[in-house]
């Protein structure tokens, strides 16, 4: 009998606080478990966007002279905005993790929502991009394929016409009046060119769009931290899904921050 | 008692949030400038350190390193440490034999 009530007093130590698992001694050592192994994975999450980055690095060392050529292609403008917005999220995500630092429950679930929302903005910039993109045949796939050198080509043509009607989508040239695959003045050279840019494009299909996934998970994970945030389910001794939450965030936020130069600004100096 | 203990990390200060972020804002102009300008073999240098910069304010105020652990410290190295060994004898190989590519 007195050896059942010992059971339940050390039990009962072991919950004093409600949100202490039971195989952890404190907070504070729950806390550190949580946030290790949150960085842990990011570790894992920098060597998977590692992958894509050696693809990029070593096929911009090779063909670095047609990757700026193809660099130009990209809207510097759409993707100075969308740093800007990206930034901005990693700000109201600081303070929503801040705001459940000093027990402000309400203002953690709407910094996060508001986080959402500026993620959604980037998303949306990024939608135009992308559509943009795939009007001027940048896309690598049916409309980029064969014989590629006119296609590069077409592309060229398409952003000068587009400059000159303030890009109305009427505005793209008919592709029946760019030269056909065979036409003996783009030769041999013409065609690896085309294909060593067609790589650019698949580089910066994947590696925008991968970073793009990782937003669409942030926005259903954070939606569920501030489902929980409005339920008053964080505290300054307990917050650890918030701050990891955060770092997530942070991370993407990240990736973003190298991605810019390295697909946008590669060929900037040589004016468009 | 030990369950009563608080994690003892203090929110910083709100001040520091909005000075970082113009720090980032002002440094994402630079890099833009920057890459407009034609350093020649320097332009990819350049961009990747403003990004580094941009990436190390992150990782020590919005992920709060300053008050990390070593232990998170070691993971964050680590993880740089990994992705130089993956880029860096990657490209020693692709670099000394050219024709590979």
């Amino acid at each position: 009998m007195s050896a059942i009530k010992e059971t339940e007093q050390d039990h009962g130590q072991h919950h004093h606080h409600k949100d202490l698992a039971h195989h952890f001694d404190t907070l504070e050592q729950q806390h550190d478990a949580n946030t290790l192994g949150m960085w842990a994975f990011l570790l894992t999450e920098v060597l998977f966007f590692g992958g894509l980055f050696a693809a990029y690095t070593i096929y911009r060392y090779k063909y670095s002279a047609v990757f700026e050529e193809a660099s130009n292609h990209l809207d510097i403008k759409l993707g100075a905005i969308n740093t800007v917005i990206l930034i901005l999220s990693s700000l109201t995500m600081a303070l929503a993790v801040r705001c459940s630092q000093t027990g402000s429950s309400l203002w953690t679930g709407r910094w996060l929502l508001i986080t959402i929302g500026f993620g959604l903005m980037f998303l949306g910039v990024k939608y135009f991009e992308w559509k943009h993109d795939y009007h001027i045949h940048l896309m690598p796939g049916k409309d980029w394929s064969g014989k590629d050198w006119w296609h590069w080509q077409y592309a060229k043509q398409a952003k000068e016409m587009e400059a000159h009607s303030k890009g109305a989508e009427h505005s793209y040239p008919d592709r029946n009046t760019v030269p056909p695959d065979n036409d003996p003045k783009f030769g041999v050279k013409g065609i690896q060119e085309s294909q060593q840019a067609r790589l650019f494009f698949l580089l910066y299909f994947c590696m925008t769009s991968l970073h793009a996934l990782h937003m669409l998970v942030g926005f259903v994970l954070i939606g569920i931290i501030a489902y929980f945030a409005y339920q008053g389910a964080y505290s300054p001794e307990y917050y650890s899904p918030v701050e990891n939450i955060g770092l997530y965030w942070h991370f993407v936020d990240i990736v973003w921050i190298f991605l810019f130069p390295l697909l946008y600004l590669l060929g900037a100096h040589m004016g468009h | 008692m030990a369950t009563t203990e608080h994690p003892t990390h203090q929110p910083a200060s709100l001040s520091l949030y909005f000075i970082t972020f113009g720090m980032l804002m002002l440094l994402t102009i630079l890099t833009i400038f920057a890459g407009f300008q034609n350093f020649g073999m320097w332009s990819t240098p350049i961009a990747l350190g403003i990004a580094a910069v941009k990436a190390a304010l992150v990782v020590v105020i919005f992920m709060h390193g300053y008050s990390s652990s070593p232990l998170i410290w070691i993971i964050i190295l680590a993880s740089m440490f990994f992705l130089t060994i993956m880029l860096g004898l990657m490209l020693s190989d692709y670099v000394s034999r050219g024709w590979l590519l």
